[in-house]
């Protein structure tokens, strides 16, 4: 690796902020401006017209005009639909992540306790299903738990139940496709702290008498703090956002802030209130954000000193 | 390992290079064309993007034109007036050819959305009926800027066996309140009961049941029929537009509120699967909203030329009478009658009798702020919250 960066740099004397600033741009590019026009639209009014809302900046006798409503932002407040909608989305994505952590801890431990040569064929196991399109691996879950299904026809086969089983558009099928869709960013992270870990530790902990769970809580969970707060946003973070999972496993009282957002855009074509919504959502999710960054910022002044 | 890996690489570039030359957004458009004939001498490339109703075509008819023409068409499908309607006004939709319903083009012509058809460029125009002319002049002021595909109302389906198995030989079929009354609609509960994903056609049928007006656009009366479907919401196991005919064919839906031509199709299909399923339509006796699909040609079109050659092709009465076959649809087609199949022309399901036709209503076009109500309380309904 190192010789390859080195190789690089060869043909690329430039200063280092020009390789600094290609994240920059890309931010900038594909989050900052999106994000402007969304928020400009957000202080629109919605018109039948093309596109579908008023201008908020216009000229009048030659001089611009800001017209900013704030009344999308106070429709949201107004109807109890836009909080319920925020808050199972939220639920959801916290029982999802705790679903991820306690799948995918067991799993990045034992991959992490592997032999050198057989962990990246471990870790290539967890990553092979994202070679296929997310969506077709959705699709597949809805063949697997439909009423005439695989699963509902193995079991009918085998005499352990009369009738099938209403699995798909439920909660649970959400939840299934969900821990399923996102369980590599959680195994992901965890691996890489935990294959860090300094196995002297725990055998220092061993001689002085601790047992294995003891040790374990004590020692390798915490030190895997990192680890596990970086899944969880991981997880967390895209999951409250989710639209096509519950589109298509939950059932239609699968309420969540994506799917209020497509009916916003789509079905009352409200481009206004769309983006107020939208805004309302990267609000609450910069908060989690923040609390991870600073997290990090602690746990890296505590390596530090 | 490396060299089957960029075996793998290649075989994965050759795909998607492929896809990309045969339909630019994954679509049906026939690989099997020929290099045909100009038909035409036209400046544009010969290319055309039909944005069309799902199941609403004949399996030809896409193929015979790009024969004939020599117009390679990109032909996609949608289920929802609404998303139709989103696409449109964003603007640079990439479509040539869209079909809304009647009401739905009314507000986007307003939205300045479509070009006017150039009528010289359509001979088979005159074919239209003129009374339907008429009606649909009311929302398309001179029929300026449409033509009508076809034409069918919204009613019950039924899966015949199941409905007789638990309401008698005597099952209120043509009668809304096998739907719209819990002790009648909950028989059904277990066996499927689906409902188009549609507010602005359900809303309305709920208060012609009630007996309100249907285009109603009053809050208190919306909210009637908020109420009476929230009664019936535990047995509504689907919203959904697209997927009732399946649901129907192959019996995972015994009652639905459909539209005509889709239940007849499942019909078909059942009668072709063989197992058994019989498929029912009525046009419920209290009336039933009537619509009309228009092909237009939306203003930024790359290819109106192409698209005007694609309207005068569907308008032409052998090609309509070939879709209709197919789809068991009306059409506003006069001279495409003497086609059709008799069976087709003499369903009362699909072209109904004058004492029917009387019962049937025209939706409203709904302005932008009832729009909003409307689609809350669909969100109500569906959520039940």
């Amino acid at each position: 690796m190192s010789a390859l960066t080195g190789g690089w740099r060869r043909f690329l004397p430039a200063p280092r902020w020009a390789l600094i600033s290609v994240p920059y741009f890309w931010l900038l590019l594909f989050f900052l401006i999106p994000f402007l026009i969304a928020l400009k639209i957000s202080f629109a009014k919605a018109a039948i017209a093309m596109p579908p809302f008023t201008d908020v900046l216009y000229w009048v006798d030659g001089f611009p005009v800001l017209k900013l409503r704030g009344e999308n932002y106070l429709f949201l407040l107004g109807d109890s639909i836009y909080l319920n909608a925020y808050l199972s989305s939220l639920w959801i994505a916290v029982v999802a992540t705790l679903l991820c952590l306690a799948i995918g801890y067991p799993m990045a431990y034992a991959i992490s306790r592997l032999p050198a040569s057989s962990r990246n064929f471990a870790l290539l196991l967890v990553i092979l299903p994202s070679w296929t399109s997310f969506l077709i691996r959705i699709y597949a879950w809805i063949g697997i738990l439909k009423p005439n299904g695989l699963v509902n026809n193995f079991l009918l086969n085998l005499g352990l139940i009369d009738a099938p089983i209403k699995m798909l558009h439920t909660p649970f099928a959400v939840y299934i496709g969900i821990v399923y869709a996102y369980l590599p960013f959680m195994v992901l992270p965890l691996y890489t702290n935990l294959v860090k870990h300094d196995h002297r530790l725990l055998e220092a902990a061993a001689d002085l008498g601790a047992k294995p769970w003891q040790s374990f809580l004590k020692v390798t969970l915490p030190l895997s703090k990192a680890g596990i707060i970086a899944g969880c946003m991981l997880v967390a973070i895209p999951v409250v956002g989710e639209f096509v999972i519950p589109e298509m496993l939950g059932g239609p009282d699968t309420l969540m802030i994506g799917r209020v957002l497509w009916q916003e855009f789509f079905n009352n074509r409200d481009w206004p209130v769309a983006s107020a919504v939208a805004m309302a959502m990267l609000a609450i999710l910069i908060v989690p954000i923040v609390i991870f960054h600073r997290a990090q910022a602690r746990e890296m002044e505590g390596k530090l000193t | 390992m490396k060299l089957r890996l960029s075996l793998l690489a290649l075989a994965c570039a050759g795909i998607l290079s492929c896809g990309k030359d045969e339909a630019p957004s994954g679509s049906t458009s026939a690989a099997d064309s020929k290099p045909a004939e100009p038909a035409k001498p036209a400046e544009e490339p010969k290319v055309l993007n039909v944005l069309n109703w799902s199941d609403y075509i004949a399996e030809d008819t896409i193929a015979n034109f790009e024969k004939e023409t020599g117009i390679d068409v990109t032909y996609d499908v949608f289920d929802s007036n609404e998303v139709l309607e989103a696409k449109l006004m964003t603007g640079n939709s990439g479509y040539d050819v869209v079909v809304p319903s009647l009401t739905f083009l009314a507000r986007q012509i307003q939205a300045g959305v479509f070009m006017p058809l150039d009528k010289s460029k359509l001979p088979n125009y005159a074919n239209l009926d003129p009374q339907i002319q008429a009606l649909i002049a009311q929302n398309d002021k001179g029929n300026t800027y449409s033509a009508n595909y076809m034409w069918g109302t919204t009613g019950i389906a039924y899966n015949v066996d199941k409905v007789k198995e638990r309401l008698g030989e005597a099952a209120p079929v043509d009668d809304l309140k096998i739907f719209f009354e819990p002790d009648l609609v909950s028989k059904f509960t277990d066996c499927g009961v689906y409902v188009l994903d549609t507010p602005s056609e359900i809303l309305p049928m709920v208060l012609d049941y009630l007996g309100e007006e249907p285009n109603s656009f009053d809050p208190a009366v919306i909210q009637k029929a908020v109420d009476r479907m929230l009664l019936i919401r535990p047995h509504i196991t689907q919203f959904h537009s697209s997927q009732v005919i399946d649901a129907l064919a192959n019996g995972d839906a015994c009652l639905a509120l459909a539209w005509s031509g889709d239940v007849i199709q499942a019909a078909n299909r059942a009668k072709e699967a063989g197992k058994g399923v019989q498929v029912g339509y009525a046009i419920p006796k209290q009336g039933a909203p009537v619509w009309f699909d228009m092909l237009a040609i939306p203003k930024d079109a790359a290819h109106p030329n192409n698209a005007h050659v694609f309207i005068d092709y569907i308008l032409r009465p052998d090609v309509t009478a070939n879709i209709q076959n197919y789809v068991s649809y009306a059409s506003g087609n006069a001279k495409a009658k003497e086609l059709i199949d008799p069976a087709i022309l003499n369903d009362p399901r699909v072209y109904p009798s004058p004492e029917v036709q009387a019962t049937l209503y025209n939706l409203a076009v709904i302005p932008p702020e009832v729009d909003r109500i409307f689609n809350r309380a669909w969100t109500t309904i569906k959520t039940s919250q």
